[in-house]
């Protein structure tokens, strides 16, 4: 699998500390810069550095945070990082959240990325300007600096010491390091660590309880006009024909309707209304009439792209070989037994809390987006088409997120406010219903699998055969990010990632297949997880039919598999999977034993097992859980009890944020898994709001168990991985509890009652 | 037109009286904190107390309150200390926060009600206040921790002058 952004940090090998009149600021240069001038990148672009923290003359840190605060706290783990290794004092270290710039490089928040990426280049920052301050606090000092530790924010020789304040204030830093010396840098050892591993309070809590907090909705500028989209029939291909305004009139504040006109095509079929307040643009949407013609997908349901894929699988040439070992074929036509199973998905909506929005206004020159966003770098070029100016001009600023989960990657939203600020010359402040919000919703795409195994001699397995079809979200909007198969074919990484799974199997072959038709139908969408999301409900729920039908233990089944031979020992994947496949097996032989797994329960009681890596074979989140449900045989209602889950993330940078992202996103696995799922049905989601789309809620919480494997592993991502394994593992539970199968989800109770009839 | 006290202040609002209070507040009356989530109180984030009930704003006419009280997230405790907001971070329970206005203001009247509230009373209290980040195990753990240091609703610290709905 591959992504965009390893390259971009592993080119700025340049450190750079410039020293300031008031402050320094610890950076790497630009990319593809040899050598460094100190203190002259002012006003000279090709000498820009890349910021990550300054330093003022009363000592406080300030660290840039490039990525979205969207509940993780990804903000104080990336500074407890720089401020460990810079020996900064916890209590002046401050976080800023940055607005687009191109000097950040790749701007996103996603794919459980943050901390994975940010830790080397973090830990070097601040080993950098620690080795520049005790060189400088040295000096100021009169000692030598092999005499001098750094702690707590300054520079101790003995009983004498020097703030780092006053380091900066008389501006004596060492200007600038080489590579070599770079590479050299003394990265603290784990026992010298004081703030990574260690808990602390978040930063970004306290306004999260008082209503300080400053969302993109909360945004607001002097003159604005409120607006609010009127939806379109499809989301692709719809034409505005006519538009009669004589009822929204009527609305008091109602000030006009623009029908937008899109050359980034982004929003064909738009239109917005415009009020003097939310209330009255939200009114007259109601009563404006618009008639439009929409394409040919108008009438696509879920029956359709069902079909769609089942003719995708069933064609052995389509779609893109991610995996392809030889031998394949004739392990299955040797095979003692085989297995073959389809499992589907229904869609899955991100319904983050705060409903889309963006406000938009050209000033000085620039025109700027305010807005909560997860991925700049893919919105900004498609607002320069739309707005016919170029990047450098646009900029996005930066709130809290209420919620992203993936939706604010695709940055649609912030077209339509651009466009009608451009148009009307005034600030425009978008705000979308959660019926519009959910109506064009970038989902979670339904998905059919076709899962095939073969077995030899002893319940040996000798291949495995996995096609997945669903429409793909990178192929729709970020088709750069698409690396190519076996033969040739381009994939989309997110949609399949899961299948290319660490168990040795034999003969190996993955099929990702694009949906074409919903690729056309709807704008497919990364939500938390993205394909192993499904992919794993294949995998791990295969791998349980498979130790049934073998008669052997499913856990037991699994150990067996994940024996960290040849391509699952780790070495090829980089150094974030260093062990492989064992320690996947550790973590799912731990999460078997906390649960009791094998041990006696009541009637109709069951515990299931899952495992999977989480997001991406470099980036292994080796994930497993234990769920132990309880099944009404006469309802089929399925109640979970509880969860354990046991993760091998790495170092853990800071613990309570971790705990809170596993607890967060098992329950949303949960979720998903039982109390979610949505109909696709004439182009449009059927369920818009919370009377009949209904995520977990308090009361359906179960007890929660959660470890994390002590590790000195680089840190890889945790908002995501839980969220792979909870589904399957309640669908094996229930097929432990009453022996059911069930192979789509959600899990509704029917299904259990269907299933249990055999 | 409605006028009533908001947060211990005399406002008024020149909006239609059917105006939903949630943004006669957030933008007649520049508080922020109540936040919009799904516009049919069925999620909980703009949720608020009139007259010392929780309400779901998005759904209130402000003419509802006029005459009344309004107490909103910012008007809870004067330092933001009501023992909820104290024990919400001592928890570490919000993740995005977006809904947890919402959250500790169905929590506070929860606590009003029933100061030492039983799993079950706190799971039907807050059972209509959606959290889609599912930070719902800490929320919970938050309203022990205060119905514990608080003996109820009433504030502790010595900043916090006893002012609430």
């Amino acid at each position: 699998m591959t992504r965009p952004s390893d390259c971009t940090i592993a080119s700025r090998r340049q450190f750079l500390i410039a020293a300031g009149a008031v402050s320094a600021t610890f950076g790497f240069a630009a990319v593809g810069e040899a050598s460094v001038v100190l203190g002259s990148y002012t006003g000279a672009p090709a000498f820009e550095p890349t910021i990550w923290y300054s330093i003022d003359r009363s000592g406080i840190v300030t660290v840039n945070i490039i990525r979205a605060e969207m509940g993780q706290h990804v903000g104080t783990a990336i500074a407890r990082i720089v401020a460990d290794e810079l020996e900064a004092d916890w209590e002046k270290v401050r976080i800023v959240h940055v607005d687009s710039d191109p000097k950040w490089g790749l701007m996103v928040t996603g794919g459980s990325w943050s901390l994975w990426q940010s830790y080397p280049l973090m830990s070097q920052a601040g080993a950098a300007g620690r080795t520049a301050l005790i060189a400088a606090g040295a000096k100021l000092l009169g000692v030598d600096p092999k005499a001098c530790t750094a702690r707590k924010g300054a520079v101790i020789s003995g009983k004498h010491s020097v703030s780092y304040g006053d380091i900066i204030a008389k501006g004596n830093l060492k200007t600038g390091f080489t590579e070599a010396e770079l590479k050299a840098l003394p990265i603290k050892p784990v026992t010298e660590r004081r703030m990574i591993g260690r808990d602390v309070q978040a930063k970004d809590i306290p306004q999260k309880t008082n209503g300080s907090g400053i969302y993109g909705l909360d945004a607001t500028a002097p003159g604005m006009v409120y607006a609010r989209p009127k939806i379109p029939p499809t989301r692709n291909e719809s034409k505005v024909t006519s538009v009669d305004d004589a009822a929204a009139k009527s609305v008091p504040g109602y000030q006009g309707y623009l029908v937008l006109d899109d050359p980034s095509n982004t929003v064909p079929g738009w239109v917005v209304v415009l009020a003097d307040s939310f209330v009255a643009a939200n009114r007259a949407t109601r009563l404006l009439k618009v008639e439009w013609t929409s394409g040919p997908t108008a009438q696509v349901s879920d029956a359709d792209l069902r079909a769609r894929a089942d003719e995708l699988i069933a064609d052995p040439k389509s779609g893109s070989t991610v995996l392809n070992d030889p031998g394949v074929d004739a392990a299955f036509a040797a095979a003692k037994s085989t297995l073959s199973a389809t499992y589907t998905t229904d869609a899955a909506l991100h319904f983050q809390m705060e409903p889309l929005n963006a406000l938009a206004f050209e000033r000085n020159g620039m025109f700027e987006i305010h807005t909560g966003n997860q991925w700049q770098s893919l919105i900004l070029p498609t607002l320069a088409k739309a707005l016919g100016r170029p990047e450098d001009k646009i900029v996005l600023k930066t709130y809290l997120l209420g919620g992203g989960f993936g939706r604010r990657l695709n940055g649609d939203y912030a077209v339509p406010a651009a466009l009608a600020s451009k148009a009307l010359g005034k600030p425009v402040k978008l705000v979308f219903t959660r019926e519009d919000d959910t109506a064009f919703d970038s989902f979670r795409s339904p998905s059919v699998q076709l899962v095939k195994m073969a077995f030899g001699d002893g319940g040996q397995v000798t291949a495995m055969e996995h096609a997945a079809s669903a429409g793909w979200p990178t192929e729709v909007m970020a088709p750069f990010f698409m690396p190519k198969g076996t033969n040739d074919v381009p994939y989309d990484p997110f949609a399949i990632s899961g299948a290319n799974h660490w168990y040795s199997v034999g003969a190996h072959r993955v099929r990702a297949i694009s949906n074409d038709l919903a690729n056309r139908a709807f704008r497919p969408g990364w939500l938390r997880s993205v394909g192993p999301g499904w992919t794993n409900w294949a995998v791990e729920s295969a791998m349980d039919e498979a130790a049934h039908q073998l008669g052997v233990s499913p856990l037991a089944f699994r150990l067996k598999l994940l024996d960290g031979v040849g391509r699952n020992n780790g070495a090829a994947d980089g150094v974030s999977a260093v062990g492989g496949a064992k320690r996947q097996a550790a973590v799912l032989a731990r999460a078997a034993k906390l649960a009791g797994f094998g041990s006696k329960l009541p009637a109709d009681t069951g515990i299931g097992l899952a495992t999977t890596f989480g997001q991406e074979r470099d980036m292994p989140t080796w994930t497993a859980c234990a769920a132990r449900v309880q099944v009404d045989r006469k309802t089929g209602t399925v109640k979970v009890e509880k969860l354990t889950i046991v993760t091998d993330a790495g170092i853990i940078v800071h613990p309570d944020g971790a705990l809170a992202q596993v607890e967060g996103a098992s329950l949303w696995g949960l979720s998903m898994a039982l109390h979610e799922g949505a109909t696709f049905k004439d182009g449009q989601i059927q369920q818009t709001n919370l009377g009949t789309y209904t995520p977990l809620r308090m009361k359906d919480v179960p007890d929660l168990e959660i470890e994390f494997v002590k590790s000195d592993q680089p840190p890889v991502g945790l908002g995501e991985p839980a969220t792979t394994v909870v589904a399957p593992a309640i669908g094996n539970a229930i097929f432990a509890a009453v022996g059911a199968r069930v192979r789509h989800l959600p899990i509704r109770p029917q299904a259990v009652l269907e299933a249990m009839k055999g | 037109m409605a006028k009533f006290q908001l947060n211990g202040r005399e406002v008024h609002t020149d909006g239609p009286d059917d105006t939903p209070l949630l943004w006669a507040l957030r933008d007649d009356l520049n508080l922020k904190g109540t936040k919009f989530g799904c516009g049919i109180g069925q999620c909980g984030a703009c949720t608020v107390h009139v007259n010392g009930q929780a309400v779901r704003s998005c759904l209130t006419p402000v003419s509802v309150a006029d005459g009344g009280k309004v107490t909103t997230i910012e008007g809870l405790d004067p330092h933001g200390a009501h023992p909820l907001q104290t024990a919400w971070i001592e928890a570490q329970a919000p993740q995005c926060g977006y809904c947890q206005s919402g959250q500790i203001m169905q929590a506070a009247a929860l606590l009003q009600a029933t100061p030492h509230p039983t799993d079950a009373e706190i799971e039907a209290a807050m059972n209509g206040n959606l959290c889609r980040c599912m930070a719902y195990v800490r929320i919970k753990k938050a309203i022990k921790i205060a119905a514990k240091t608080s003996g109820g609703a009433k504030p502790v610290t010595k900043k916090s002058s006893g002012a609430r709905a």
